[in-house]
C-alpha cells in the first residue's frame, strides 16, 4: 500500500533533499544517541562523581561540610565492624552466585538442548521470566509462610516427627537470606546462559558425538567453554545485585545480618552522608574489580 | 512414541530439575495467593483459617495497610512516564547504532555500566546531586531519574538485538521509491519493529513499577508502591500484606497479558499484507 502511494512522487526532489542537508546525515547518529547519553551523564556519571566528592567531606555529627578529609576512609579500614560487614557481603555474594550458577546451568542446558521446538523453548523460557516481573518485596515475603516457626517446612518436619520443636534457622538466618536472593536473582543467570547456549552450533555437538566423545567430554570441551560468556554476564549481574542489596538482608535476616548496602542505608537514615558515600565508593571499587577480573577471563564482546 | 523411547535418562532428570525450578519460582507466590483468601481470623502462616475475600477488601480500608491506593497511582503514573521515555530514547539510540559513529563504543559502555553499578549507589548519588543542586527529591523527579538508569540499558540492549536482525532492504526500497527519511521510518521501519517496541515498553513499565532499591533513597516524602510495601513488612502482621501482594501481582499479570495480546495483534497485522 505505502509503496504504491509513493511511486508517483518524483525522485528528483527526494534526491535533492537528501543531498542538501549534508551535515544532518553526519550528525544524525549523534542526535539520535544524545537523549539516552544525556540521561546517563546526568543520572549516572554525575551522581558517582558527587558520591566520590562527598566521601572526602567532613561530618560533624549533624551535617556535612565541604572539605577534604580521609577520615571517612580511615574509619572504614580501621573498624572491625566495617571489615566484618564487608566480609559478610562477600560471603553472601559468593553463596548466592554459586547456588545461582548450580541451578541456572542445568536449567539453561535443558531449555536449549533438550527442548527441540523453538516455540516451546520460548514459551518455557517466558514462563520462567514471569515471576521476575512482580515486586521483589512481595516475592521475598512470600517465603514467610514456608520458613517461619509455624511455616510449612516446620509443620512438615514436626508432622514426620523429625523434630519436636519448630526449627528456628529457616527464617531470619543466613539460609533464608541466600534462599530469597537466589529466588530473586536466578533469572539474571539463567537468561544469559540460555542465550549463549542457544547460539551454540548443534553440528559441533553432533560431530563430537560421532567422534565418540562422552557426554561429560561434550560438556567440558564444547558446551561449557562456548557458554562461558553467558556465565560471565550472569555472574556480573548476580554479584553486583547482591553486593548492593539491603532490603532482602533486612527482611530475611530479621536484622541479624548486615551487608554494605544495609550499612549505607542505615548511615543515610542518620544523615551521615560523607560516611555513606565513602562506603559507596569502596563498594563500587570492589564491584568494578570483580567485573574487570571476570572480563579478563572471558571475552563477552562476542555475546553483544 | 518411537521418538520418546530414544530419550536418555538424563533428559528425564533434567526435566525433573527444571520442573522443581519452576515450582521454586511459583510455589511461594501461590502460597501467598491462597493465604490472602483467608477468613478474618487469618494469620501469616498455614493452615488457612476459613475462606473469604475479607483481606482483599481490607487492602482498601486505609487504617489497615497505610495509604496503598495513592502509592499505587504514583507507581502507575511513574511507570507510564518511564515507559514512554524509555521507548522513545531506546528506539532513537537503536537507530543511531545502525551506523558506526565516533564515540559509539563510549556510549555503549556508558549505557551498559549502568547495569553494573550497584543500585543503591545510583540512588544515593542521585539523591546527593539533587540535594546539592537544590531540587526536591520526588517520585516524579529524582525517582524518575533513577528508574531511567535501570530501564534504558535493558531497552537499549533489546533494541540493538532487534535492529541487528533488521533487513535494511525494505528501507532501501522505500528510499529508491522516493520516500523521505521520516516517511521511511514511520511507514516501513516502525511497523516492522512495532511488536518489539510494545515488548520494550512493557518491560520498561514493569521494571519501573516494581523497582525498589533505585527508588529507596530518592522518592521524597511520598512512597511508590514497592516502598510502601517494604514499609508495611515491619508493621503489618496480618494477611492484608499478602492480599496487597496478590492484587499487585494480578495487576502485573494483566498487563503482561494485554501486552502479549497487542504483540500478537501487531504481528498478525504485519503478516497479513504479505499473504494478500
Amino acid at each position: 500500500m505505502t509503496a504504491t502511494q509513493n511511486i508517483p512522487t518524483p525522485a528528483q526532489p527526494a534526491r535533492r533533499s537528501r543531498a542538501k542537508p549534508f551535515n544532518w546525515k553526519a550528525w544524525q547518529p549523534y542526535l539520535l544517541a544524545a537523549p539516552q547519553t544525556i540521561v546517563f551523564l546526568l543520572f549516572l556519571v554525575l551522581p558517582i562523581a558527587a558520591i566520590v566528592t562527598v566521601s572526602f567531606w567532613n561530618f560533624n555529627g549533624f551535617a556535612m561540610t565541604p572539605g577534604f578529609t580521609l577520615n571517612n576512609y580511615l574509619g572504614i579500614f580501621t573498624s572491625k565492624v566495617y571489615l566484618s560487614t564487608y566480609l559478610n557481603t562477600f560471603k553472601f555474594a559468593f553463596l548466592v552466585w554459586s547456588v545461582c550458577l548450580l541451578i541456572s546451568y542445568p536449567v539453561a542446558y535443558f531449555l536449549s538442548f533438550h527442548i527441540k521446538n523453538p516455540k516451546w523453548q520460548t514459551i518455557w523460557f517466558l514462563i520462567c521470566t514471569v515471576p521476575f516481573l512482580t515486586s521483589n518485596i512481595i516475592r521475598m515475603i512470600s517465603w514467610i509462610p514456608f520458613l517461619g516457626r509455624e511455616g510449612l517446612i516446620n509443620n512438615a518436619l514436626m508432622g514426620l516427627h523429625l523434630t519436636q520443636k519448630p526449627v528456628e534457622i529457616f527464617l531470619f538466618s543466613d539460609f533464608s537470606v541466600v534462599l530469597a536472593m537466589v529466588h530473586l536473582y536466578a533469572l539474571f543467570m539463567v537468561a544469559p546462559i540460555f542465550n549463549s547456549m542457544v547460539r551454540i552450533d548443534r553440528n559441533l555437538v553432533a560431530a563430537a558425538e560421532d567422534a565418540g566423545a562422552s557426554p561429560f567430554q561434550i560438556q567440558k570441551e564444547i558446551i561449557l567453554p562456548l557458554s562461558a560468556p553467558g556465565i560471565a554476564i550472569g555472574s556480573i549481574f548476580v554479584i553486583t545485585l547482591v553486593m548492593g542489596e539491603f532490603a532482602t538482608m533486612r527482611i530475611m535476616s530479621g536484622g541479624k545480618s548486615s551487608s554494605v548496602g544495609y550499612l549505607i542505608k542505615n548511615q543515610l537514615d542518620s544523615l551521615q552522608y560523607p560516611m555513606a558515600a565513602a562506603n559507596a565508593v569502596v563498594l563500587l571499587i570492589i564491584a568494578l574489580i570483580i567485573v574487570f577480573s571476570i572480563l579478563r577471563v572471558v571475552d563477552i564482546r562476542k555475546e553483544l | 512414541m518411537a521418538e520418546m523411547k530414544k530419550k536418555p535418562l538424563s533428559h528425564y532428570l533434567l526435566a525433573g530439575f527444571f520442573g522443581l525450578f519452576v515450582l521454586f519460582l511459583y510455589g511461594p507466590m501461590f502460597a501467598v495467593f491462597l493465604l490472602s483468601l483467608q477468613g478474618p481470623e487469618g494469620q501469616l502462616t498455614f493452615p488457612m483459617r476459613g475462606f473469604s475475600f475479607y483481606w482483599l477488601g481490607a487492602v482498601f480500608g486505609e487504617q489497615r495497610v497505610g495509604n496503598f491506593v495513592e502509592a499505587f497511582w504514583r507507581s502507575l503514573t511513574l511507570g507510564l512516564i518511564v515507559m514512554v521515555i524509555t521507548v522513545i530514547f531506546s528506539v532513537m539510540a537503536g537507530l543511531a547504532f545502525r551506523s558506526r559513529f565516533k564515540g559509539s563504543n563510549l556510549v555503549f559502555y556508558l549505557t551498559i555500566s549502568s547495569l553494573i553499578v550497584p543500585s543503591i549507589l545510583v540512588s544515593l548519588g542521585i539523591g546527593i546531586v539533587f540535594g546539592l543542586v537544590g531540587i526536591d527529591n520526588q517520585w516524579y523527579s529524582s525517582a524518575l531519574a533513577g528508574h531511567l538508569t535501570w530501564t534504558l540499558p535493558f531497552a537499549f540492549l533489546i533494541m540493538l538485538g532487534i535492529f541487528g536482525r533488521f533487513n535494511p532492504a525494505y528501507e532501501e526500497a522505500a528510499r529508491d521509491l522516493g520516500a523521505s527519511e521520516t516517511t521511511t521510518f514511520w511507514q516501513v521501519v516502525f511497523p516492522l519493529i512495532a511488536s518489539s517496541v510494545v515488548g520494550v515498553g512493557l518491560l520498561g513499565f514493569t521494571l519501573s513499577y516494581d523497582e525498589f532499591t533505585r527508588t529507596s533513597l530518592i522518592s521524597g516524602e511520598t512512597n511508590t508502591l514497592p516502598l510502601e510495601i517494604f514499609g508495611m513488612t515491619t508493621n503489618v502482621t496480618s494477611p492484608a500484606l499478602y492480599a496487597l501482594g496478590t492484587l499487585t501481582t494480578i495487576f502485573s499479570f494483566v498487563l503482561i497479558g494485554v501486552a502479549l495480546f497487542a504483540i500478537q495483534a501487531l504481528a498478525n497485522r504485519q503478516s497479513k499484507p504479505k499473504q494478500g
